[in-house]
């Protein structure tokens, strides 16, 4: 039997700020992993991938990272993109500070 | 101190030009970032995990306060306020943005600096002891002859394509600052019958196959450096393997193919090499050699200082802490303690930056030294400025006493910033700082580096830490792995693993029954950390770190 398939979200970084971002059903880019599309097909995974890959003007590096379906959308599986998603832990910066800023 | 001349600047302001044209071109869609990455990668440019990063060189650790100032001008004016100091001797911003970065170029291009990396598999930029032509056990300044190793192999078309990168650590005095037995080739000088020479050192190396580097050549004669080096590299073109990427560092050809056999052909191929030589290698050795020739000292009593040092016992501690012994006795070298308790190992904000530019213009011959140890140096003090210079540091809050004791920690940026992390190792570094702060025993534990990586890249150089920390990913989960008796210095060895690895939150307690397995140990006071697992090797310190496991044994 194949394994089954863990859920993916793309996801990649800003090209001008550097900043991560992850990609929507509706070919946009969010700053939250909770308004990124979950995909939970290999297949369709992979095409999604290929999509975001197309807006080479906006973004650097997409990859498909490990996912969970959380009570308000994505969330990370492995500390990685735990860090990822929230910035880096010696000082309150990158979206940490963003979210200050709110 | 070495001036760009016009060829140098013309030169810069040209790959900044084109660098600044590559970057409209990425942003306006005419390249790809598969063309665009080995670009900006040349310019110093590097994407992590939260944003882009740029590293800047800084040639043997080497800087002017107007450097210095345009260091905190781009951490205040394009970063966060502040710039971090790597085992390199370079510096990086964590936070830039694309389209800055053709202006932070040009801005640093203005003071001589540059982020071009000499990248790809040829000879990267030599390091040098970063207490070069200051420290009283120095035979001889050894930057000039990095520089130049550096001009000999720019462009050299013999070196262009090696098997692999190739790194060269030059160090002027027996005593080892540089780690030379951790590159590829290391130069340490030393005395033979009175006359000075070269100890030659090849294949050694961190990474993921750590080795310590073996004695090629006991005795080189000065004047045969280039000659000796490019026998050393052309044997590594014939023997280097081309077929592994992980087997093609000159440490794997050396061990391969034993040390006996590496030297017998370089030999051979020196003598041959050596009549290719004209002198005018010697004739640039001593043209570069003006370039860094020593302030001319002042001179005086150093009543002031005296009179502080037994009247001030903060003053006192920093003094028994943060300087070396200088060339000249009433000067001193201070080391500026980039490490103060609980914050970033290595984190230098824009004021900061600044204040050192101005204790060097005023008291320091306009000197400065990043160390690979994360820390900033004024080579040339003269003692009386002591008193004068700590109370601006305080002010500034630069005048942490810890050099070379737990807190002064090398930390990589781990999984806090780097891509390629599997661990973080920033919060590790903090963690232990202030555990031992708390603790207050900083002071009676005494001389010990710890060394901290956040993958097997070693850029924490953890396996040459007296105790050494590796963070893993475990199963999705981070794991601390510690190495005991490891050393940088010229007894340089790699650390031992003790077992089994620790948790994030069992790492920090693990460090303390080390610590107090040592205080145990030792057989008096003066017995360092270092020494005292050299007589009693591992046993102590397996019990203290895994009490169940010497439960079920019994
Ligand atoms: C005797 C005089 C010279 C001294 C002491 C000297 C020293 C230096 C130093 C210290 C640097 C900065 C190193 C770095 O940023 O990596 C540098 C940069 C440079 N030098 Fe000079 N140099 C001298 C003459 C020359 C000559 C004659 C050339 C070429 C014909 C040259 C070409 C360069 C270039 C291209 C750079 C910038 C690029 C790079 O760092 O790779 N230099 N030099
Ligand atoms: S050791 Fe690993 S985690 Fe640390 S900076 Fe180097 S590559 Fe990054």
């Amino acid at each position: 039997m194949p394994r089954p398939f863990t859920p993916k979200v793309v996801t990649a970084n800003d090209l001008l700020e550097g900043d991560v971002i992850y990609f929507t059903s509706d070919d946009g880019w969010t700053r939250e992993m909770s308004g990124a599309e979950l995909l939970t097909d290999e297949a369709h995974a992979q095409l999604r991938l290929l999509e975001a890959q197309k807006q080479n003007l906006k973004i650097v590096g997409a990859y498909l990272a490990d996912a969970k379906a959380g009570e308000n959308g994505p969330e990370p599986t492995h500390f990685r993109e735990e860090f990822r998603r929230k910035g880096p832990s010696n000082y309150r910066h990158g979206k940490q500070e963003a979210a200050a800023n709110v | 101190m070495y001036k760009y001349n016009n060829f140098d600047e013309a030169f810069l302001a040209e790959r900044n030009a084109q660098f600044r044209a590559q970057v409209e071109r990425r942003i306006d869609g005419s390249l790809t970032e598969d063309e665009f990455k080995p670009l900006r990668l040349m310019n110093g440019l590097y994407l992590q995990l939260h944003a882009y990063m740029l590293r800047v060189a800084v040639p043997y650790g080497t800087l002017n306060p107007n450097q210095m100032r345009a260091l905190a001008l781009l951490a205040e004016k394009w970063d966060k306020g502040y710039g971090h100091l790597t085992t390199r001797q370079n510096i990086q911003y964590n936070w830039p943005k694309l389209r800055d970065v053709p202006d932070m170029l040009d801005a640093l291009g203005e003071v001589g600096l540059h982020a071009i990396q000499t990248s790809g598999n040829t000879i990267r930029n030599t390091t040098a002891d970063h207490f070069a032509g200051a420290a009283a056990d120095e035979i001889e300044d050894p930057r000039p002859y990095a520089e130049l190793i550096r001009q000999w192999s720019t462009d050299h078309p013999e070196f262009q394509f090696l098997g692999r990168k190739f790194k060269i650590a030059i160090t002027g005095s027996e005593t080892d600052r540089a780690v030379t037995k951790a590159h590829d080739v290391g130069l340490r000088m030393v005395r033979r019958d009175g006359v000075p020479g070269f100890e030659v050192i090849v294949g050694g190396g961190l990474g993921r196959t750590p080795m310590i580097g073996k004695v090629l050549r006991d005795f080189l004669p000065r004047e045969d450096i280039l000659p000796y080096l490019e026998s050393v590299l052309s044997v590594y073109n014939v023997l280097g393997r081309r077929d592994n990427k992980y087997k093609a560092r000159i440490k794997i050809t050396v061990h391969e193919n034993g040390i006996d056999t590496y030297r017998e052909m370089v030999e051979e191929a020196f003598v041959l090499r050596k009549q290719e030589f004209d002198g005018t290698d010697q004739q640039l050795l001593a043209e570069i050699k003006e370039h860094f020739a020593l302030p001319a000292f002042r001179s005086g009593d150093t009543a002031k200082f005296d009179a502080a040092y037994e009247a001030d016992p903060v003053f006192r501690a920093w003094v028994d802490t943060n300087l070396s012994a200088h060339r000249q006795a009433d000067h001193t070298i201070v080391t500026i303690s980039v490490k103060n308790h609980g914050e970033t190992p290595g984190d230098i904000t824009a004021e900061q930056m600044r204040v050192v530019a101005d204790l060097s213009e005023e008291f320091g011959y306009s000197e400065l030294r990043l160390s690979h140890e994360q820390n900033v140096i004024l080579p040339h003090i003269h003692k009386d400025d002591l008193p004068a210079i700590h109370a601006r540091l305080r002010a500034a809050n630069l005048a942490t006493a810890n050099v070379g004791l737990i807190s002064d920690i090398i930390a990589c940026p781990g999984m806090d910033y780097c891509a390629l992390a599997t661990a973080r190792s920033i919060p590790v570094a903090q963690e232990i700082a202030t555990r031992f702060d708390d603790l207050k025993l900083e002071h009676e534990v005494g001389d010990l580096k710890i060394k901290i990586s956040g993958c097997i890249n070693a850029c924490g150089h953890h396996h040459v830490g007296h105790i050494g920390i590796l963070g893993l990913d475990r199963a999705g989960v981070e794991n601390y792995q510690i190495t005991l008796g490891g050393d940088g210095s010229e007894d340089a060895a790699i650390g031992t693993r003790t077992g089994p690895g620790f948790s994030y939150e069992e790492i920090v307690p693990a460090i303390e029954r080390i610590i107090q397995a040592y205080l145990n140990e030792r057989d008096t006071a003066d017995e360092t950390f270092i020494e005292t697992y050299r007589r009693v090797g591992m046993a102590p310190f397996k019990a203290a770190l895994y009490p169940d496991a010497a439960k079920k044994v019994a």
